[in-house]
């Protein structure tokens, strides 16, 4: 019951993207299109669920035993940096339609503030094993919700009448912020 | 030749031309997340800028010895230290405001302004030009936090950093300290520049028009709307 709970609160309650504004730019970017939008979703739910179990590890059996908390930040963006570059590769060698799938996206998502969130989220809680790897998998099936909602969205919108200065990321920004109120009917949930 | 830029364009250009909030659309995350209130976007442009400093001071003054191979690692590395740096002596000076920013003081390692920067800038210029570079960058970013937490700030909670400047009587708009709101106020803020670019253009191309209209040459105006 616990971790259900855990799930329904990253994944919806308090959505990564619409709640915390983790991952904008992601958000922003690549939200025109429902088929890439649901590709760059599932790559970053992948890697969100691999940087819960890697840096719930670094954390809690290096960092914490040896005493160099200060030290989250730096190590904490190198081991996601080299993750997904491992990751990449990884696919690349196994399944080659999952890398043709997944391939272009997996290079951003280092840089998507997202994942170093729910790392530092993470350590922060203070959640135990388990616990962190439903949270990152709430987590990335939050962001995966939200990029596909405004997808939707916004390929409705190119046959809209927008006012001209408002086209593109003004649009998208007011667009996510009727979506953001939409989500906080969930927030007497739990 | 390359052309020549002078200092102080270096610096306006962040400011204005260049403002990474309102036209680049870079590091959007903080932008949205702090802005409940003028004072949390003031702190956060001011830590975001002194990264940006530090590290743009540090990748020029080394530019040449990074290997091209591993320059982003490095960059982040870099970015890393001084993110820490402010972290720890918000943690220790200011625990309130460190409080209210939660992971957003962190979260200034992956802002895409800062290692932008580093690339587009820092890693090819002089360190002068690089710290000019980052001060208008980071004051650009600064402004834009400002006005968006100003806004916010009032008509969220009648305040403006901390001081009442609306009556008891306006009902504070709650939406705007909710994350609908942060959204909703910055794509008002982008249309509104997108709208004053719009005209300026508009603008300057009636003039250009007109002077030709006077010097009698409509060939050149015709050419003008080709483009």
């Amino acid at each position: 019951m616990e971790l259900f709970i855990i799930f329904i609160s990253a994944a919806i309650v308090n959505n990564f993207v619409l709640a915390y504004f983790l991952g904008i730019c992601p958000f922003v970017g690549v939200s025109n299109k429902l088929s890439s939008a649901i590709s760059m979703g599932m790559a970053t739910t992948f890697v969100m669920v691999i940087t819960a179990i890697v840096s719930w590890l670094l954390y809690n059996l290096v960092l914490i035993p040896y005493n160099l908390a200060f030290l989250q930040i730096p190590s904490f963006i190198l081991v996601i940096a080299s993750l997904v570059q491992f990751v990449e590769m990884f696919i690349k060698k196994v399944s080659q339609p999952l890398y043709r799938a997944l391939g272009i996206f997996l290079p951003l998502i280092t840089t998507n503030c997202a994942i170093l969130g729910l790392a530092l989220f993470g350590s922060m809680r203070e959640y135990s094993f388990i616990e962190n790897v439903v949270f990152g998998l709430g987590a990335g099936a939050g962001f995966t919700l939200a990029l596909t909602i405004m997808a939707g969205i916004r390929e409705e919108l190119d046959l809209a009448d927008v006012p001209k200065p408002f086209q593109g990321a003004p649009i998208t920004m007011i667009v996510a912020g009727i979506l953001a109120l939409a989500f906080m009917g969930f927030a007497g949930m739990i | 030749m390359k052309k020549q830029v002078t200092l102080q364009q270096e610096f306006i250009k962040g400011v204005w031309d260049n403002n990474p909030v309102l036209k680049q659309l870079l590091g959007l995350c903080p932008v949205l997340a702090v802005t409940v209130s003028a004072i949390n976007g003031f702190a956060m442009g001011l830590a975001a800028t002194f990264v940006m400093f530090m590290a743009s001071l540090i990748i020029s003054t080394i530019r040449k010895t990074i290997p091209p191979q591993v320059r982003i690692a490095s960059f982040i590395v870099i970015i890393a230290t001084f993110v820490t740096i402010v972290d720890l002596v918000m943690k220790a000076k200011f625990p309130d405001l460190s409080k209210a920013l939660g992971p957003f003081i962190p979260l200034i390692v992956v802002n895409c302004m800062i290692l932008g920067r580093q690339e587009a800038f820092a890693s090819k210029n002089k360190p002068g030009r690089a710290m000019l570079d980052a001060l208008g960058m980071g004051a650009g970013f600064t402004i834009a936090l400002v006005i968006l937490g100003g806004i916010r700030e009032i008509l969220g909670s009648r305040e403006f950093f901390g001081l009442q400047v609306l009556p008891d009587q306006f009902e504070p708009w709650i939406i705007m300290i909710l994350p609908a709101g942060a959204f909703l106020t910055l794509g008002l803020m982008l249309g509104v520049v997108n709208m004053y670019t719009d005209r300026k253009k508009r603008m300057e191309h009636e003039s250009i028009v007109a002077h030709y209209k006077r010097v009698g040459r409509e060939e050149l105006i015709e050419e003008l709307e080709v483009k």
